[in-house]
């Protein structure tokens, strides 16, 4: 049971249940769509810049604990920081749930490395990341399959 | 109960712990575990008896032969086909429906032809149809069904008009467990000159299936699904509809002889077996039938109907789970929702408990979406359960609602 408590911490368990990020930019300068066809969850991100910093960033949609408390953290996350510091961000969090783990700082976003031990659960906790990118790019809906 | 103590034991998978919990296996509708003798018997072949099939005069050639052949006899007799050649190996129920919507359908329907289908269909009796459908201009049609999740009779018979070519429905949706009046559907069907299809995938490991009684063109099974091997399943048709019908697959063992100018089809059912079958699988499959039939429909049936009771009581006095399919005439699967956790987060939080149950949209997204929700948790059950398993069951679901809810 030791891990199922690493996988819902607290704050884990917090921001699924009240997301502050919840809901949509309106008007906003980047949408991005995200399917995890396994489980059903579905995640929009609207997002406005200025420059090239994220100045605002929500989450819409329905999913899990993992991913909605996921695209939560994200949100606090990235807000405030520029593109490339977002993408390397998303970088050393992918390394965290799913690679060879990240030494550097993730903020609170550290609070997901218990996903590390639930491989069936990785794409629950990077669906909201993979929908910022493709929200950045512009690129049309990503799918986690 | 007899059941609880003897059936278990001769499932091996079952003997182990997933961490430090008893496995608990609720996800029999996705499937079945397989007893020591249908693992035997493939063991057995493999060990003994391996030889290709149909063709060599020697000894193991004749063995194998013997022993794929005696699968589709038992095939016919479990569920009461006029002959043995009515049954044809497939890989599953899922192939079965494709091969009657290219074989059968493609070549006979067209524009204004309809298919008619119900709204609680798998993946797999829809999409074999959608493609046949765009293929020749033809239009897919469903039959909803009622809020306790049973059919909507009235709008079945509404639904049947002369345009009507194909039915096609299930015995028991594999998402919600209701057991649908195929035998009234399929008289129904005849009556405007429609041809019946109907997936028995969930059905032939939990209820007797008598064909004859249902009177259905085709009927589909997976051996998986029914204590056999994956990779193995049957197509019984009609025997004058199969011979009519062209081959589907080209290839060894499906021809009488072959020239380069003219080749001559071999008879029902070979004609739709091309190529090497999965023979251990056949061979796995009759071990599967054998077991069935030992321990007898009435006893599963019997065994079943009081897990889902059971199940039913002690899932039901949990504040916060709500049941999705509620039909009379259920067979033994529970799916639920937990207020305020995501069915994947239950479905975590029960393989810690070793409770393994299938949660997502069941490849029944249409189905889902007419209860208004993309995931549900299931719980399903075979004859290996018992009724601690099932307190097992709501002790994890507790722990579930105590953590996230």
């Amino acid at each position: 049971m030791s891990n199922l408590r690493e996988l819902y911490l607290e704050m884990v368990t917090d921001h699924a249940k009240r997301p502050r990020n919840k809901g949509k930019v309106d008007p906003c300068d980047h949408t991005g769509h995200g399917y995890n066809p396994l489980c059903g969850d579905v995640v929009m991100i609207t997002l406005n810049l200025d420059g090239e910093t994220i100045k605002d960033l929500k989450f819409d949609g329905e999913g899990c604990a993992i991913s909605t408390a996921s695209a939560d953290l994200m949100a606090d996350a990235v807000k405030g920081k520029t593109i490339e510091d977002a993408r390397l961000l998303f970088r050393g969090f992918h390394a965290l749930v799913a690679g060879d783990g990240f030494d550097g700082d993730l903020g609170k976003l550290i609070v997901f490395e218990g996903v590390r031990e639930f491989p069936m659960r990785v794409k629950c906790a990077t669906l909201a990341w993979h929908t910022l990118i493709a929200a950045l790019d512009d690129s049309t809906e990503v799918t986690t399959e | 109960m007899v059941i609880d103590t003897l059936i278990s034991d001769t499932f091996p998978v079952l003997a182990q712990y997933v961490g430090d919990k008893k496995l608990v296996y609720l996800d029999s509708a996705a499937t079945t575990q397989k007893p020591q003798c249908v693992i035997d018997a493939i063991t057995h072949y493999y060990e003994h008896d391996n030889a290709n099939i149909h063709r060599g005069v020697h000894t193991l050639s004749m063995r194998s032969t013997q022993a794929y052949e005696k699968t589709r006899c038992r095939v016919a007799s479990l569920l009461g086909a006029d002959r043995p050649e009515e049954v044809i190996f497939v890989r599953g129920a899922t192939e079965g429906i494709n091969l009657i919507a290219q074989a059968w359908a493609r070549p006979r329907i067209g524009v204004g032809d309809e298919i008619l289908i119900t709204e609680m269909e798998h993946h797999s009796n829809i999409v074999p149809w959608q493609l046949v459908c765009e293929q020749t201009g033809a239009s897919l049609k469903v039959t909803p069904i009622l809020d306790d999740g049973s059919i909507d009779l009235d709008a079945y018979k509404s639904l049947l008009t002369p345009q009507t070519k194909i039915v096609s429905i299930t015995h028991v949706s594999n998402a919600i467990g209701s057991i649908n009046p195929v035998k009234e559907m399929c008289s129904l069907a005849k009556k405007v000159g429609a041809i019946t299809v109907v997936d028995g995938a969930q059905a032939v490991g939990h209820m007797r299936v008598d064909l004859k009684e249902i009177d259905c063109d085709f009927y589909v099974i997976s051996g998986h699904k029914m204590f056999g091997p994956t990779g193995i399943g049957c197509l019984i048709g009609k025997y004058d509809i199969l011979n009519e019908m062209e081959p589907w697959q080209g290839g060894g063992d499906m021809i009488l002889s072959v020239s380069f100018e003219e080749t001559k089809w071999n008879h029902v059912p070979f004609k739709f077996e091309a190529g090497t079958p999965h023979i251990a699988g056949a061979i796995g499959l009759g071990a599967a039938i054998e077991f069935l039939e030992e321990i007898s429909y009435d006893a599963i049936e019997t065994h079943e109907h009081e897990l889902l009771a059971y199940g039913t009581e002690v899932l039901g006095k949990i504040e916060g789970v709500g049941f999705i399919g509620t039909a009379p005439h259920k067979s033994g699967i529970l799916t639920f929702t937990v207020k305020d956790v995501h069915p994947h987060d239950v479905g975590t939080i029960l393989d810690h408990a070793g409770v393994a149950i299938r949660t997502g949209n069941h490849c029944a997204e249409p189905l889902m979406k007419r209860f208004g929700l993309t995931a549900t948790c299931r719980a399903s059950f075979s004859i290996y359960n018992t009724k601690e398993e099932i307190d097992k069951l709501g002790e994890a679901i507790r722990e579930a609602i105590r953590i996230l809810g």
